[in-house]
């Protein structure tokens, strides 16, 4: 893993280590993330639950906006302002992955897209956009 | 025959159309998986809307400066409430999956309480229900997000499997 996956990997939230999420390094230029199939994502049986799903393209648009920001995201935080996911097919009980885009990275408002996916990357679970408010630190 | 589910069995030993007991469906589904793990309780419920509860709790934290909870819990919460709103207004429990779901975070939840989820489900079509809900730490007039979804009907056959089935 490189240094800037690494600090990306520190800056992983209590929910994400408990859901067991990981950064696998970056994909086109993003952080990769990545989650082990384990029972306390499982939503309907065999399947994943949609808040586990939402909860995982989260991350992975957070992580994406971290690394966008470069050496400006020491100097901001930022904070979710609202985020509509499709579900485009049933999660199953295999590893899935997920990597957010930044948009636009603006100096108060971020628009960053994620997707998840499991096997195959053409066919995606779901897909969200989400926008943040980025604010100085104090 | 009481439980809506069985995550042993390859689909829902209650069959479509049985009548839908909200305290049991989600004291059935925190048995096991994502709803258990977050420990989501139910609260109380009427004939299109649901209430559902999320202690809570260090390892669902998303801001370790703060302590605030991870949005991703918010919306596993309303998810559920959503859901259950559509089963509480059929008054039966039959396969549906989450079309979309959009959550507004309207603020940061207080550190250390629990989050409350109200939804009712405000339109029911043949195939289609329109749902929307409010997450709030105690006053439901300063809420901590807002929801709006679609669920759409399913095959009872295709709605739940076996985890063996898929490894």
């Amino acid at each position: 893993m490189t240094d800037a996956s690494q600090s990306l990997a520190d800056r992983l939230p209590p929910y994400a280590r408990a859901m067991g999420m990981r950064i696998e390094g970056l994909l086109d230029g993003a952080p990769l993330l990545a989650m082990d199939y384990s029972d306390r994502a499982m939503g309907r049986p065999g399947y994943l639950h949609g808040g586990a799903i939402a909860g995982l393209l989260e991350i992975a648009a957070i992580m994406a906006l971290h690394a966008a920001l470069e050496e400006e995201d020491a100097k901001v935080r930022f904070k979710p302002v609202n985020i509509s996911v499709e579900y485009l097919r049933g999660g199953v009980t295999v590893e899935t992955f997920a990597r957010g885009e930044v948009i636009r990275a603006g100096r108060r408002i971020a628009n960053v897209r994620a997707e998840a996916w499991q096997a195959d990357r053409t066919k995606p679970l779901a897909s969200c956009w989400m926008n943040f408010l980025i604010k100085p630190k104090a | 025959m009481n439980s809506p589910l069985d995550p042993t069995r390859t689909r829902p030993i209650v069959p479509p159309g049985t009548a839908f007991d909200p305290a049991l469906f989600n004291e059935t589904m925190r048995s096991f998986g994502h709803t258990g793990f977050l420990g989501i309780e139910y609260c109380a419920h009427g004939h299109n809307w649901i209430e559902l509860a999320l202690p809570w709790r260090e390892d669902l934290v998303g801001d370790v400066e703060t302590g605030v909870i991870a949005s991703g819990p918010i919306v596993s919460l309303l998810d559920n409430a959503t859901s259950m709103s559509v089963w509480a207004f059929r008054t039966t429990f039959n396969p549906q999956v989450t079309l979309d779901l959009r959550v507004d975070y309207v603020r940061a939840a207080t550190p250390g309480k629990t989050v409350i989820g109200w939804a009712e489900c405000y339109q029911l079509k043949r195939s289609m229900a329109f749902v929307r809900g409010i997450a709030h730490d105690g006053d439901v007039s300063d809420p901590v997000a807002q929801a709006a979804g679609i669920f759409i009907q399913v095959e009872a056959e295709s709605w739940a499997r076996m985890p063996e089935a898929t490894a």
